[in-house]
């Protein structure tokens, strides 16, 4: 069993607002690996820690063995910021193009990564136009596809399904678990939509800054005696369901 | 490679921006015809009296499209007389030049005309001195404050342009989804300096050589040192504009930062007298890059100066840049603490 990423007792604050408490969590290697919990409890800030954009205050992330920030690390984690970043007035092919020369790829290997991301989140016949003309969905598959554009060997999406309408939601999952299981691909993935827990290999849940328990999802609804992740939220949270 | 994508990126953006275009490149000439139009109403047409001239520099100064007049004698009265805006006298070898400056702008037109007919060297073998009937040479007018015009625009639009298309990207989070790429700090401010310098320079080329040969602006000096000048400058306005874009959210405060960072600085170019002012105002004006592009530009266009006269002035433009540029690189570690 190779661990991917290693979060111990990791704790941040901005100025006295404690967004993160004492967070430890193991993902890994090809797993598919879910933070769920509420808008607000900290979901994306955990994730820039370990992205690097954000110092803990305390406590150590360890990404493929090697602490965090690296530079060959940020080379091998595929980001997808919950906030669609994209150059609007480019085009969508434009904007996989930009990306996509950032890691080195030749010409040859561009072209070859643009046409998998975009055939994985459907947009092949979309690249051409701005992406201010584009949906919100369609956007978040955007964002998905620059994500996936180096073949990283992490991928970590801040919510990457919201606003993506069922049947494209459906297939999105499909990739990632053919990613998971064909390509190895360990993937963390944060929603705050409780049908997508079921899915994951692991969950943690989150409130507030802190972790309330984590495990499988069979294990998590046995021990909390739940038929769904609501139920469990809420008892683990100490609420009576 | 990664520094190219993103000048390549930039430019795609900036050719798509028409109104950004339209402001960087038509508002500086639009501006700079204005106020010729209303610096520089009528052509000026200068008659000079030459007394005991060499026949061979008549013939250079008539060249230099000033209307010449021959006298063996001439007095004071005479020539006002004749309506002279200036005469040239050669006595006991010595050449003095007398300027009427009833209008100032007519003597300072004549004694530029003066000074681009005659080659530098005849100018110190003839060793003019100026004498003027009315006032004295501190007159103002178009020729004397074009040059620091044409620095004002290339600061002023290079610096809105940079900043608020750089607050664009942080305020769109693409900035920090740039910086969660491999992508170095470094590169990203040399990506934006070189990706907007590139229209920087376009500016520049344009509003000076429209300046000089539609305006018809005094140039004295090479428009190849006018051109070193407002590069510098505008690599500062440049690096200025994106390091201060970290301090505005949104493009309303960016505006904001005009009356505070731009129009100060009007009043250390020399449009204004800086003669008596108190030691520490003119020393703060020391801190402001218009200040040092205004001297060097007043020198080279208006004084003739060479390039060696000037480098001073470059070098703290430069340093400007410099120092800026290292503030970015810095900045930045507000998205990436790598
Ligand atoms: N840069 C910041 N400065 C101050 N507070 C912040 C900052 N970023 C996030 N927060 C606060 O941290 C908390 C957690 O935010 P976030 O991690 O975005 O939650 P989630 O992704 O789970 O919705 C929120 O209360 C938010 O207001
Ligand atoms: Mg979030």
């Amino acid at each position: 069993m190779a661990v991917s990423v290693e979060i111990s007792h990791v704790q941040k604050q901005f100025r006295k607002h404690i967004v993160l408490q004492d967070i430890s969590l193991t993902v890994e290697k090809g797993k598919i690996f879910g933070m769920i919990g509420p808008s607000g409890c900290g979901k994306t800030t955990l994730i820039k820690v370990m992205v690097g954009m954000l110092k803990a205050d305390q406590g150590q992330v360890t990404v493929l063995g090697k602490p965090v920030p690296q530079f060959d690390l940020i080379e091998k984690i595929g980001y997808m910021a919950q906030s669609d970043a994209l150059y609007t007035d480019l085009t969508g092919n434009e904007n996989l193009q930009f990306f996509a020369k950032l890691y080195h790829l030749s010409k040859k290997q561009r072209a070859e990564k643009i046409a998998y991301a975009a055939e994985v989140v459907q947009l092949k016949d979309d690249l051409k136009r701005k992406v201010q003309d584009y949906s919100g969905g369609m956007k978040r598959r955007l964002s998905l596809a620059i994500a996936l554009i180096q073949n990283p060997e992490i991928l970590i999406l801040d919510e990457p399904t919201v606003g993506i309408d069922p049947a494209l939601k459906k297939m999105i999952w499909m990739e990632l678990e053919r990613l998971r299981d064909k390509e190895q691909k360990t993937i963390f993935i944060t929603t705050h939509v409780m049908d997508e827990a079921e899915k994951c290999d692991e969950l943690a849940l989150m409130r507030e800054g802190k972790i309330l328990t984590q495990g499988t999802p069979k294990k998590l609804k046995t021990a909390f005696d739940a038929d769904n992740f609501d139920d469990v939220f809420l008892k683990a949270g100490g609420y009576q369901a | 490679m990664r520094f190219f994508a993103l000048v390549t990126r930039i430019m795609q953006q900036m050719f798509r921006d028409k109104r950004a275009m339209a402001l960087l490149f038509l508002a500086p000439l639009l501006v700079l015809t204005l106020m010729y139009f209303i610096f520089h109403s009528d052509e000026v047409d200068t008659t000079l009296g030459v007394v005991g001239l060499d026949e061979k520099v008549v013939t250079l100064i008539e060249h230099g499209d000033i209307n010449v007049k021959k006298y063996d004698h001439l007095s004071q009265q005479q020539a006002l007389d004749d309506k002279l805006d200036g005469w040239l006298k050669v006595e006991n070898g010595k050449v003095l030049l007398t300027l009427q400056n009833d209008q100032p702008s007519r003597a300072k037109a004549l004694q530029l005309k003066l000074k681009q007919a005659l080659s530098g060297q005849q100018q110190a073998a003839m060793q003019i001195s100026v004498d003027y009937v009315y006032g004295d040479e501190d007159t103002a007018l178009f020729d004397v404050i074009s040059p620091i015009l044409v620095s004002f625009f290339v600061f002023f639009f290079v610096f809105l342009i940079a900043g608020i298309a750089l607050l664009k990207e942080r305020t769109t989070g693409t900035l920090e989804r740039l910086l969660s790429t491999p992508i170095r700090r470094f590169e990203v401010v040399f990506g934006y300096v070189v990706g907007y310098g590139i229209f920087a320079i376009i500016q520049t080329l344009l509003v000076i050589f429209y300046a000089v040969k539609v305006l018809d602006v005094v140039l004295v000096g090479s428009i190849w040192h006018v051109l070193i000048i407002n590069i510098c400058l505008a690599f500062v306005a440049l690096s200025l504009g994106i390091l201060l874009s970290s301090f505005a959210s949104s493009e309303f405060q960016m505006v904001q930062f005009i009356p505070l960072v731009i129009i100060p600085q009007i009043f250390f170019t020399g449009i204004f007298p800086m003669d008596g002012m108190a030691d520490w105002l003119v020393n703060i004006g020391k801190i402001m890059p218009l200040y040092y592009a205004s001297d060097a530009m007043t020198g080279i266009m208006y004084k003739g100066y060479q390039l060696n006269e000037i480098v001073s002035d470059l070098g703290v433009l430069l340093g400007f840049a410099c120092v800026f540029i290292v503030f970015n690189i810095l900045s930045l570690k507000k998205y990436r603490t790598l």
